[in-house]
């Protein structure tokens, strides 16, 4: 027996548990087992009364027994019998059963119970402490019902030992989560916060655990935890690493305590005072140069410490969310450690900037260490890192880097671990869709993630892209000739099939006339792959054929063979029978008019939000987060949909913008209301639905009775902004007043003032015929993430507007943060019975919201040197298209409502400007600085502002003014 | 939901033994016995040297080496990685501390004093005391109250 056991050795125990070991069979060890428990049952049962040592040794192998996995059905009772021992071992045992064996709904909590009271009240700390273990441990409803009130005066009374105390906070911490109704804190509260205050480190541990449950249900009541815990931190933080003796871990003062509070201080916002939050910034920074610092030891103890509270830090600075300065530091910390030797480091990196990715102060920051990351993906040993540098790619994706990142997880997939591989499929898919300029490219991504990782492609990802190809006439022709050479593959993805029936079903023709596919070649290879499928798909595909014989007439005969023989027209499967029989009728017996119009080309989709980004949510696990996160940042529609405004209807609003293909063309169509708004509800069932009806008869009638085919917006809803209402707004970025729109009916006349963060706009409707008009109503919007940025408030107008009249209306507009789209005004009114419904963009510009601010030449160059980030500024090099007469360029700059300023650019050609735009959030500073070269009839327009987005907006717009 | 703590703790060797297991919220037996069969197919074949984190489910998953035992922790979503690889090797010194030179048959054959020891430093799944001296000076009295 090896000399091991330590303490009071209960040399039974050890001799059972060296038999047990010396067990060469499971079937032995049973064996021995069961003797064992027939002993010990003997003994329990015996008529001898056990002394507290046997019984305790005899509990103590139970628990041996059932720690080995095997089931206990005896020995409850003894247990019970030891908590009521005088002998802490004794005592101990019995508790340590208990808590490892009794389930909650035991009908010993009574009994339970009552010795754990007596050894509250017994005052002797052991066996309190032993006694709040075991409610920790078992937690239930009857311990809490039964301690929920007696608990929080042990931990404030001013009597207890400091072990007690922690014990009981952690206790009733517990008992708080069971019950929270039972543990009522109230007349405790400011005690319990005040503990922060503890002279013993230990205590203070244990109740900030507590202390942060609860303050996270009841903010308001505990809010003064925030100065005392910042207080608390900054003299951790500032203490030299030897102060706080054994609370010093490896040269790290206090780590458990120093995460606690920080973690604490994630359950609020910025503290409001002045002073407090100086104070936390400064331990924030602290933290943040204590990690430049040479380690104090090369333990690898050493720097986990102190660099789980470096991210501790950082969680709380992207908490906060509104410190550029430490958002950056931040982000260059972590930066550097994924470079770091350590894989642990290079793990929790790639972990926190995915959440650093979605903050708009620190999202450039992190795009720019994409090479190391793709690094990452690319070589990493260690498949958990992969995964979190794939995640983080997913989270830091945007318009500017998505064909590389796309096209490196494409890659990565070809290797990918089979566990990860399906949620991949679905973040390149989501990526492509989301950040796709031109379709082509989406097209491409899509078909290329069928032919690399076809197995994991669900449904929702084929169904998807079926429904922007059929939305997209511009990508249709693209997607039946490529969809056409991926089915040249000799072996391909049932998937692949899949799009590819539908696809050539439905548009075969754009390609028909190269007699390299013509409508033959294309049906004889779709037929192919028909052998080789799943029921499903060759469902699929007999409705592709049909749909062929409405196309290719010249098909009609080869089609007709096929459907009419034995395999099709007998087949086993109702579905396919059916479809072969109803087909082939359906070819005989209608006349190519009726075929032409059961079998129309599938009208457009509804616009709704993607069935896979809804996929990807629902699948638990990593990434799951950045999309919602992804979803909710305001780059989402800010940056990525560029200048574009976004109108009612993006697809209209892409056609008319035909020129200019389309940096705003939305893709996934998120947030836009669906423009047919009587079809099918559920997203992604569509498709099932149509391939589900038992014929095509069935199938197409349901189509057009839920109305797919009346695809025109109903006349009542409000217009897409006109084609020229981008131009009208650039009209009057740098003036107020002026006609903003003028037609044979109507002329609408602007005057406006802003001051600070607030602006009035009088809008004057003048009536131009000799004719009234009727149900004259204005509506003013702002779409999408605009009512977060901007509010504007709009009186009704009266609904008639005599002819020759002239109304006006006024709009309140308060700018509540920076922003790129414009206000929405819709005008509806009858005019001798028609309709007229038109929509303008509202000249609202951020640059409304400037105050000129002057300064010396000296200020403004230290000025500009401080906003030297490279997503501070934005630049752009422009052809004139005004004159380049120097008063006119003064009267826009001036008209633009920054202060020009004299003699501070060494050319004196150039022309400098600064101001501020109030903002009610915000102050955003900013500098411009306009390089004329008459001889080239070229500009240089550079900005620089305190906030990235402002940056980029001033510059689209006033590169169109000059 | 910003509170920490460590969902269980088991330790298990390189045979797949387990050698104690602490469950600090409500499980059920099925439960215990599934997370126990996915941590060790989980961590025992990972390669020397690569990171000591693991995502699982909803759970982020820690675990190290020391000598022949395995000591894996489950932490929930917000918890800190680094602090629990921390928490597991302040468990170890304690047991060390405890012990002396500790070894898989301490645990073995003393796995009532691993739990009174665990007891000392974590309840509930959050951290009690952190100092090695006051949890030895609780495991001392302990052992002198006997008798």
């Amino acid at each position: 027996m090896p000399a091991v056991s330590k303490g009071d050795g209960m040399r039974g125990l050890a001799v059972f548990i060296s038999d047990i070991r010396n067990c060469k069979s499971k079937e032995a060890e049973i064996k021995r087992i069961n003797k064992e428990l027939a002993n010990i049952r003997s003994k329990f049962k015996g008529d001898k009364a056990l002394d507290g040592y046997s019984k305790k040794k005899y509990v103590c192998k139970l628990l041996f027994i059932f720690l080995l996995g095997h089931d206990i059905d005896f020995g409850h009772m003894e247990a019970v019998n030891l908590l009521s021992s005088n002998k802490y071992t004794e005592k101990q045992i019995g508790y340590l059963f208990i808590s490892v064996l009794v389930n909650s709904n035991s009908e010993l909590i009574r009994l339970i119970n009552n010795a754990i009271k007596n050894d509250l009240s017994s005052r002797n700390p052991t066996f309190m402490c032993l006694a709040l273990h075991c409610i920790a441990n078992v937690g239930s409803r009857e311990m809490a019902e039964a301690f929920a009130s007696e608990i929080p005066r042990i931990l404030v009374a001013g009597d207890t030992m400091d072990s007690v105390k922690q014990s009981a906070a952690l206790c009733l911490l517990r008992l708080y989560k069971t019950s929270p109704d039972l543990v009522l804190m109230g007349e405790w509260t400011s005690r319990v916060v005040h503990l922060l205050n503890d002279q013993h480190m230990g205590v203070v541990t244990a109740a900030i655990s507590l202390i942060t449950c609860l303050s996270q249900k009841n903010p308001d009541e505990f809010k003064t935890c925030v100065s005392l815990a910042v207080s608390r931190l900054s003299r951790i933080v500032s203490s030299a690493s030897t102060d706080l003796q054994d609370y010093t871990y490896y040269f790290v003062p206090a780590p458990w305590l120093s995460c606690k509070l920080l973690r604490l201080l994630q359950c609020y916002p910025p503290p409001e005072d002045g002073a407090v939050k100086g104070r936390l910034v400064e331990c924030l920074e602290t933290i943040l140069n204590k990690a430049q610092e040479p380690p104090k030891s090369k333990k690898v103890q050493h720097s986990n410490a102190k660099n789980a509270i470096l991210f501790e830090a950082i969680s709380l600075i992207i908490h906060y969310d509104s410190e550029p300065n430490l958002l950056v530091r931040a982000c260059n910390q972590l930066g550097q450690f994924l470079q770091h030797r350590e894989t642990n480091l290079r793990y929790l990196a790639l972990e926190s900037m995915c959440t650093l990715a979605s903050s708009e102060f620190s999202h450039e920051a992190v795009k720019t260490h994409i090479e190391t990351v793709i690094n990452a993906l690319k070589t990493e040993r260690d498949v958990s890192v992969r995964q979190r540098a794939a995640d983080l790619l997913y989270a830091m994706c945007d318009r500017s880097n998505a064909k590389q990142i796309v096209a490196e997880m494409l890659s990565y997939l070809e290797t990918a671990d089979y566990s990860i591989r399906e949620e991949m499929v679905l973040k390149v898919a989501i990526l492509a869709e989301k950040y796709a300029v031109d379709y082509s490219w989406y097209v491409d991504t899509i078909l290329n993630l069928i032919r690399i990782a076809g197995d994991y492609v669900s449904e929702e990802v084929w169904y998807r892209v079926i429904q922007i190809v059929i939305n997209r006439d511009d990508v249709q022709g693209y997607a039946a000739k490529t969809v056409f050479e991926a089915l040249q593959a000799p072996a391909c993805h049932e998937n692949m099939v899949k799009v590819g029936g539908y696809i050539l079903g439905e548009f075969g023709n754009l390609i028909a006339g190269d007699p390299r596919s013509s409508p033959l070649v294309q049906f004889n290879l779709l037929h192919s792959k028909f052998h080789l499928c799943s029921v499903p798909t060759r469902a699929l595909l007999l409705s592709a054929y049909i749909k062929f014989i409405n196309l290719f007439p010249e098909t009609k005969a080869t089609i007709q063979e096929v459907l009419r023989c034995d395999s099709q027209i007998r087949n086993s499967d109702v579905e396919l029978q059916q479809r072969a029989v109803e087909y082939l009728k359906l070819s005989s017996i209608a006349s190519t008019d009726v075929l032409a119009t059961v079998l129309e080309e599938m009208p457009p989709f509804p616009e709704r939000e993607s069935s896979i980004l809804a996929k990807l949510k629902k699948k638990k696990g990593p990434g799951a987060v950045s999309v919602t996160e992804l979803e909710d940042s305001k780059r989402e529609s800010g940056e990525l949909n560029g200048a574009g405004e976004r109108g009612p209807d993006p697809s209209v609003m892409a056609a008319s913008n035909a020129s200019t293909p389309s940096p705003s063309a939305d893709l996934l169509g998120i947030r836009s209301a669906a423009p047919v708004s009587n079809a099918p509800a559920s997203a992604g069932s569509l498709l099932v639905d149509v391939f589900s009806e038992a014929g095509p008869a069935a199938s197409s009638g349901a189509v057009n009775d839920d109305g797919f085919l009346s695809s025109a917006p109903p006349s009542e809803d409000p217009a897409p902004p006109l084609s020229e209402a981008e131009e009208l707004l650039n009209k009057f970025v740098c003036k107020n007043n002026g006609v903003l729109f003028e037609n044979q009916l109507l002329q609408i006349g602007i005057k406006s003032e802003y001051r600070q963060n607030l602006g009035r706009m009088y809008l004057f409707y003048g009536n131009k015929t000799s004719v009234q008009f009727a149900s004259f109503t204005t509506t003013v919007s702002c779409p999408g993430e605009l009512q977060s940025h901007l509010n504007v408030q709009s009186k009704p107008v009266e609904p008639l507007v005599e002819g020759g009249a002239q109304i006006q209306q006024v709009l309140n507009i308060e700018c509540l943060t920076d922003f790129s789209d414009a206000p929405l005004l819709n005008i509806k009114f009858r005019y001798g019975g028609a309709l007229q419904n038109l929509t303008l963009k509202l000249p609202v510009t951020i640059n409304k919201f400037f105050q000129p601010t002057e300064m010396a030449s000296q200020d403004f160059f230290q000025r500009w040197k401080q906003l030297s980030q490279p997503q501070q500024e934005a630049q752009k090099i422009f052809k004139a298209n005004h004159s380049m007469d120097t008063e006119v360029i003064k009267a826009k700059l001036l008209g633009l409502g920054m202060a020009l300023l004299d003699n501070v650019d060494p050319n004196p050609e150039n022309y400098v400007c600064a101001g501020v735009i109030q903002t009610k959030s915000q102050q955003v500073g900013c500098l411009l600085r306009l390089e004329p070269n008459a001889q080239a009839q070229m500009y240089r327009l550079t900005l620089r502002c305190s906030k990235d987005s402002v940056s980029k907006r001033l510059c689209e717009l006033l590169a169109q003014q000059f | 939901n910003r509170w920490r703590k460590l969902r269980f703790l088991l330790l298990f060797n390189r045979q797949g033994k387990l050698r104690l297991q602490k469950w600090f919220v409500p499980t059920s037996d099925r439960e215990r016995k599934k997370v126990i069969r996915d941590m060790i197919m989980l961590v025992l074949p990972r390669q020397p040297r690569t990171c000591n984190f693991l995502r699982w489910k909803d759970l982020k998953i820690v675990y190290k080496r020391y000598a022949s035992l395995y000591f894996c922790a489950g932490l929930e979503e917000q918890d800190n990685e680094l602090l629990a690889l921390e928490v597991l090797h302040r468990y170890v010194e304690l047991l060390d501390k405890y012990f002396g030179n500790v070894c898989e048959l301490d645990i073995i054959f003393n796995f009532e004093k691993a739990y009174f020891i665990l007891d000392e430093f974590l309840m509930g799944g959050e951290v009690l005391e952190t100092s090695k001296f006051a949890v030895n000076v609780s495991m001392e009295q302990a052992d002198t109250l006997q008798e």
